[in-house]
């Protein structure tokens, strides 16, 4: 103790000081981060995976996220972004990008599912990440009305209250949410591609994500009660249909009453 | 047979209707009403039919409407639903929106009617909206009816008012954004706003007290207002007649058309069946307002896509427009602990104001400006008032900027443009858009009427090219019947009328400016041929065109 008060004066002990409070900040961050994954890599991918999608990673991405997907000026890098976020964009078609715009766009994906495997082994080997989910968070068995309230607060200012998708600024916009799979459902919510935030475990907990899932899938397979649903985009799509549709059949109607028969 | 009823007491009508009849007849009279109204005659133009296609969609609200109170409950108290739609089982949520659901689901032909309401709402605002353009664009506000048109523009705004009230009940997650949107415009109004917002809605918005509130003003109070301005539109048209479209044969003094007994009677109750036929269809195959999608009211989610009903959309539109700041430059301020939002309370009542204020006032307006005191009941034809057409068109692109706005969202994602670019381009034809609109719709309208006098004087092109002896092609021209340049050279061309001085001999300022608007009116108006034309030219056409010797008449 005497050493230590002794020493509290010495030049550098601010500087171990600092090295101290660093050090305990860095370890303790370390250990949230880690509570916080989404059940990191439980998925064990065989060497030869890591070392095709390698392969695959350098022929493919490497233009744009670099070797070693480092990241370069065109594109970021991806270590620690997890399987997860692979299995997404590139699950989704999203990433090979076609071309550069506001947003990544959805397409047919270009590579099929080993290969897509291959490339979030090698992703995943490169930093901790979130992992792509397991078969039993996405099996539609959750909570419908939780999720629907999860998904009204969360997730409707941008995806709309129907999941039919909205605009955001300067081009981008959140897609419509019909025909995607739950497990990109769940990746999406784990990774936030493009503008969506992450929504980590602690803030919509894995059962949560599953009722999200089980939501979306209900109102997607309970369809439209009230007939034709005009592309569930609200008033706009109602007020034009009245307009368009109903005034024009009226209008029809106006002329054939008030022709003479000749 | 009626009136000879009366004149013979010993009258004993043969058959059991005609006892009938006579009972009734004796007592109120009905033959007499029956025959002043049957013989009210109705031009006949399918323009003439959007007042009756509001007046029986409003018919059909009323239906409707009173099938819902049957079944929807106003209540703000919470519950949760155990009803069949299994997405909000078990959800918190007010009575209201519980029995709005359950009319949805669980109630036999709920859901049908509720959408019949629904696009009936709809429907009854687009179809007082297209009535007032014709009225508007035809002139038909003038003398004796500018009463008429206020009376229109009242309903107007009690139809908006009526299907606002109405979005709200469902107490979903889209109609509380709406409430919300309200709510601040009427805070956003200096001093006295949040006074106002706290009466309306009982305390602090959402509060327990907004539905049950706006429930009594959509059932009651406003459906009786626009029942009595209905009653006042109508007596006054029949007080007036109607208008007609010129024509040979139609003039100021008569009314040419059908009686309204028996073929008009049947056409118009045909009518409203074909209104409610295309209503039932749409409700029955097209979703309306589908509020469980949207879930209950609760102020923290506001959800992609939010936007009012068609007929508050410009409002809407003209609050998306609105910049929060412009290169630094507020548009909030707090005076003495005051907050004046302009950001808020010019785009919400500005606009508004503007367009009622002037839709009200127009017929004043052309009035004071023309010195026209004498009834019109032959209608214009919108190029025949190049200035008031303008005017109409102006107001018409100002209003569908801002409608255009209150969809910016989907018409980024929809096309996919930048809904930056969608405001920005807004943003300039809000200001820019009524000025070209104008300039344009003269322009057209001028050519237009120059196009008719044209085709009056010199007939119209047949087609037919003619190669005459020595060599030059020319074009035959037809010379139109009589019926068809009547509507070519029958209309009124006001002139410009220069300031005249006052009983005093006195110019007055007032009448300088009067003088101004009239020349900026009429000044390049283009006069309908006159007869002496007409002569001069026929004659000279149709010597051409029987002896087609004379190659230059032709080539006229």
């Amino acid at each position: 103790m005497k050493a230590l008060s002794q020493k509290r004066r010495h030049p550098l002990a601010a500087v171990a000081l600092l090295l101290m409070g660093l050090l305990v900040m860095g370890g303790l961050y370390a250990v949230a981060t880690t509570v916080n994954e989404a059940k990191a890599s439980t998925t064990s991918y065989s060497a030869n995976d890591t070392e095709e999608g390698g392969k695959l990673f350098a022929a493919n991405c490497a233009t744009c996220h670099g070797m070693g997907a480092s990241g370069t000026q065109a594109g970021p890098s991806l270590v620690g972004v997890g399987a997860a976020a692979v299995d997404f964009q590139v699950g989704t078609g999203r990433m090979p990008m076609q071309m550069n715009g506001p947003q990544a766009m959805e397409k047919p994906a270009q590579f099929n599912d080993e290969q897509t495997h291959q490339l979030a082994a090698y992703v995943a080997s490169l930093g901790a990440g979130p992992a792509v989910p397991e078969e039993g968070l996405l099996d539609e068995g959750g909570d419908a009305a939780a999720g629907g309230e999860l998904f009204r607060t969360n997730c409707a200012m941008c995806h709309n209250a129907a999941a039919a998708g909205g605009a955001l600024t300067r081009g981008k916009f959140a897609p419509a949410l019909a025909d995607v799979s739950g497990k990109h459902i769940y990746e999406a919510m784990v990774t936030g591609p493009q503008n969506m935030p992450v929504f980590s475990d602690t803030n919509i907990t894995p059962e949560g994500k599953r009722d999200v899932i089980t939501f979306l899938k209900q109102i997607e397979s309970t369809g439209s009660p009230g007939g034709a649903d005009l592309g569930s985009l609200g008033p706009v799509a109602e007020g034009l249909f009245v307009w368009v549709a109903g005034l024009g059949v009226i209008i029809a109607f106006t002329i054939w009453l008030t022709s003479r028969t000749s | 047979m009626s009136a000879a009823t009366t004149a013979e007491p010993a009258f004993v009508a043969k058959t059991k209707a005609g006892r009938v009849t006579d009972f009734v007849d004796s007592r109120v009279g009905g033959s007499g009403i029956l025959r002043e109204f049957g013989r009210k005659v109705f031009p006949d133009h399918w323009s003439f039919m959007f007042g009756e296609v509001a007046l029986y969609s409003f018919v059909i609200l009323l239906l409707s409407g009173t099938f819902l109170t049957f079944f929807f409950d106003p209540s703000m108290a919470e519950t949760h639903y155990d009803g069949s739609y299994v997405p909000l089982k078990g959800v918190e949520m007010s009575v209201a929106y519980s029995s709005s659901l359950d009319i949805s689901f669980d109630i036999r032909g709920g859901l049908f009617m509720r959408q019949v309401h629904h696009w009936a709402a709809l429907l009854f605002v687009a179809s007082i909206a297209v009535h007032m353009l014709r009225v508007f664009f035809t002139g038909a506000f003038r003398k004796p009816r500018e009463m008429n048109w206020v009376v229109g523009s009242v309903l107007l705004i009690l139809a908006m008012a009526a299907g606002f009230t109405g979005y709200s009940l469902p107490d979903d997650l889209l109609s509380g954004n709406g409430l919300r949107i309200i709510d601040g415009v009427i805070k956003s109004i200096p001093i006295v706003g949040t006074y106002i917002s706290f009466f309306l809605f009982g305390g602090e918005f959402p509060g327990t007290a907004i539905i049950s509130r706006l429930y009594m003003l959509h059932i009651l109070l406003v459906p009786a207002l626009i029942l009595l301005m209905i009653v006042l539109h109508l007596f006054m048209v029949v007080v007036h007649k109607h208008t007609q479209y010129p024509g040979p044969g139609r003039n100021d003094n008569n009314v040419v058309g059908y009686p309204l007994g028996p073929v008009y009677a049947a056409k118009a109750g045909g009518f409203f069946f074909i209104v409610f036929g295309v209503l039932a269809l749409m409700a029955g195959f097209f979703t309306i307002n589908p509020i469980w999608n949207y879930g209950p009211y609760d102020p923290s989610p506001v959800s992609a896509g939010t936007q009012p009903d068609w007929y508050i959309g410009f409002v809407d539109g003209a609050l998306r427009l609105m910049p929060g700041v412009i290169n630094g430059f507020h548009f909030e301020y707090v005076i003495f602990g005051f907050t004046l939002t302009l950001n808020v309370l010019l785009p919400a009542l500005v606009p508004a104001g503007i367009l009622f204020t002037v839709m009200f006032m127009y017929p004043w307006i052309e009035r004071w400006i023309t010195k026209d005191d004498r009834e019109h009941h032959v209608l214009d034809r919108p190029r025949n008032a190049p200035t008031r057409t303008a005017i109409g068109m102006a107001g018409f692109v100002w209003y569908c900027v801002m409608w255009a706005a209150a969809g910016s969202d989907l018409i980024a994602t929809h096309f996919h443009v930048s809904l930056n670019d969608v405001t920005y381009w807004l943003r300039t034809l809000f200001f820019i858009g009524p000025i070209i609109a104008f300039i344009v719709t003269k322009r057209v309208a001028l050519a237009l009427q120059r196009k008719d006098r044209e085709i009056a004087l010199h007939g119209r092109e047949t087609g037919r090219i003619v190669r005459l002896p020595h060599g030059e092609f020319i074009e035959v021209h037809a010379p139109l019947d009589e019926y068809k340049r009547y509507k070519l050279v029958g209309f009124e061309s006001p002139k410009v009328l220069p300031a005249e001085p006052n009983e005093h001999g006195v110019v007055t300022g007032k009448e300088k400016r009067r003088a101004f608007l009239s020349k900026w009116f009429f000044e390049d108006r283009v006069a309908p041929a006159t007869p002496a034309e007409l002569e001069a030219a026929h004659g000279h056409g149709h010597a051409a065109v029987e002896a087609s010797e004379d190659s230059k008449s032709l080539t006229h």
